[in-house]
């Protein structure tokens, strides 16, 4: 099953950029006969922390959701390495968001981990070494080591996000959708977040997450997509996030009052 | 005690205990399924919801063991999947609507088993009556049962990562609709195979406290499936034991039981129980 797009392209420090492209193209999506999303387009490389900002009902998460597949498209496409984006599915992994989770479920950090496993072990397979290898260096890279038999209730908003970070990593994803990853987060489990975020996709993975705070976007994201219903802007984050463009997207100008 | 040992010797006595053994397993297992999707309410309505089942099945094919579980399954999917048609195009919500059509289906099997001269039948289904159970009431019963463990055993990992975080699960591929549907019918196939057992309005008990009980002992999923089975399992052999002496009403000695059982964990549990989380509290305070 392994073909020669499949492979892993992070590790060993080398320098690919460019080297696997997300291109999504006139890409609508409709909810209940309500147009959620219209003709957005985009392409996007891995190694890069993309942001998709925008007011709220501007389709943020709508998006995350179509691109992981779980909810149908009306119109357009979405390409991985000129490959159909859905019939490379075990190349995603989806993070949800943290009011999403029931942090009551009896689970521990561990075996969250583990089900990161499951996809490539199907219903029987047994564990192996490497299987073990790898839940032990997704819970050590994202520092749960000592944490990891604790159950996730248990943990502080930035460990669960960590946690379902690992699972990511156990998956060996090579795209990581995250919905609202920072919400809810104390500042320094914030900063902590997007340091872990910027060090993987630096390893060669595309983090794609929905975000809504303008103040702290150029600091945890390369790249952004603002959005309202249709792309205003996509590129380098600075380039994006101009006083022009959030006017287009929100309707008011950064750090001045709403104009009538 | 001589009577008892005489009533065990007979078949119909070894029969009704090797019945509540593997009922009472079958459900324990499941209820994780019932516990783990917070499901319990829907599932209690469903189960009154089967009596129409049964009531038109006797009306239409007579007493007929095999009718009368088809009509209960059916009574179930259709008030379970109608409530759902009902609130996904109305403005009334999964609830609501789940509430008006068990009451509304559990009235019209009243109706009709009472018309058709069925009074004392009627206590039998929603009480349950294990001794009363026939021989392909047993069979039907083993094989659900087995059915159920063996479904769950085989699908564990798919339906662990479904129940947790359904959304990863569909972008890993897992066809969360089927397995959704597919835990349903599996609920509703104990849920009437344990009919006869311990009746409709018992039976709640039995899907929902021994996985509820094993979840304030244990921090692992799969343990919410095996230990539920066990509790499931020897607290209705502990009830038959208890019925017969006290003559207490075997279905009802089961729930209450099981009720008893998951009031001793939510007590003592060491590790989610009321003293342990107490003594927590008042360490912290000194601290």
């Amino acid at each position: 099953m392994v073909a020669e797009h499949d492979h892993i392209c992070w590790g060993g420090g080398v320098h690919h950029h460019g080297g696997h492209t997300l291109s999504v193209a006139g890409l609508c999506v409709s909810y209940r006969n309500v147009e959620a999303l219209r003709d957005i387009s985009f392409t996007t490389h891995c190694g890069h922390t993309l942001a998709l900002m925008g007011p709220n009902g501007a389709g943020k998460s709508t998006l995350i959701h179509a691109l992981a597949g779980l909810i149908p498209i009306q119109s357009g496409s979405m390409q991985w390495n000129g490959l159909d984006l859905l019939q490379t599915r075990h190349e995603i992994a989806f993070v949800p968001q943290r009011s999403a989770v029931d942090w009551q479920f009896p689970i521990t950090v561990r075996h969250l981990v583990e089900m990161g496993r499951y996809p490539t072990l199907g219903l029987w397979k047994k564990p192996t070494a490497h299987d073990e290898h790898i839940v032990n260096k997704a819970l050590e890279t994202l520092r749960l080591t000592e944490l990891q038999h604790r159950r996730i209730g248990e943990l502080s908003g930035g460990q669960q996000q960590r946690a379902f970070l690992a699972r990511a990593l156990a998956q060996e994803a090579h795209i990581l959708l995250l919905d609202e990853p920072f919400t809810g987060l104390d500042v320094p489990g914030m900063q902590s977040l997007g340091h872990q975020l910027r060090q993987l996709a630096a390893e060669g993975r595309l983090i794609i997450a929905s975000h809504h705070n303008l103040d702290n976007a150029a600091e945890l994201f390369d790249q952004t997509l603002l959005l309202n219903k249709v792309v205003i802007g996509s590129g380098a984050t600075a380039s994006v996030l101009t006083p022009d463009n959030i006017h287009r997207a929100f309707g008011f100008r950064p750090h001045n009052t709403p104009q009538a | 005690m001589n009577e008892f040992l005489q009533f065990l010797a007979e078949p119909i006595a070894q029969r009704s205990l090797w019945a509540c053994g593997v009922i009472g397993f079958s459900n324990g297992f499941v209820s994780a399924l019932v516990v783990l999707r917070k499901s319990s309410l829907q599932i209690g309505t469903i189960s009154c919801a089967l009596l129409p089942g049964i009531a038109l099945a006797i009306l239409l094919f007579g007493l007929l063991q095999l009718s009368i579980l088809l009509g209960a399954v059916m009574a179930g999917l259709l008030v379970g999947l109608g409530s759902l048609f009902l609130s996904r195009t109305s403005r009334i919500d999964h609830d609501a609507a789940l509430s008006i059509l068990h009451a509304t289906a559990f009235a019209i099997g009243y109706i009709i088993l009472i018309r058709l001269g069925l009074q004392q039948k009627v206590d039998d289904w929603l009480f349950g009556n294990i001794m009363s159970m026939g021989n392909a009431d047993l069979w039907i019963s083993y094989a659900v049962s087995a059915i159920a463990i063996l479904s769950i055993t085989a699908l564990h990992r798919p339906l662990l990562i479904y129940l947790f975080d359904p959304r990863a699960a569909a972008t890993m591929g897992i066809p969360t609709r089927a397995l959704s549907y597919g835990i349903f019918t599996l609920i509703i196939l104990v849920l009437v195979s344990s009919l006869q057992a311990v009746g409709a309005f018992l039976t709640l008990g039995l899907l929902v406290a021994p996985a509820a009980t094993m979840y304030l002992l244990t921090d692992k999923a799969s343990a919410l499936f095996w230990g539920g089975g066990l509790i499931g399992g020897l607290g209705s052999i502990l009830a038959f034991f208890l019925s017969y002496p006290m003559e207490w009403h075997l279905g009802a000695t089961i729930i209450v039981v099981m009720g008893s059982i998951f009031l001793l964990a939510y007590i003592f549990s060491p590790k989610h129980g009321v003293i342990f989380k107490n003594r927590q509290r008042n360490r912290k305070n000194k601290a």
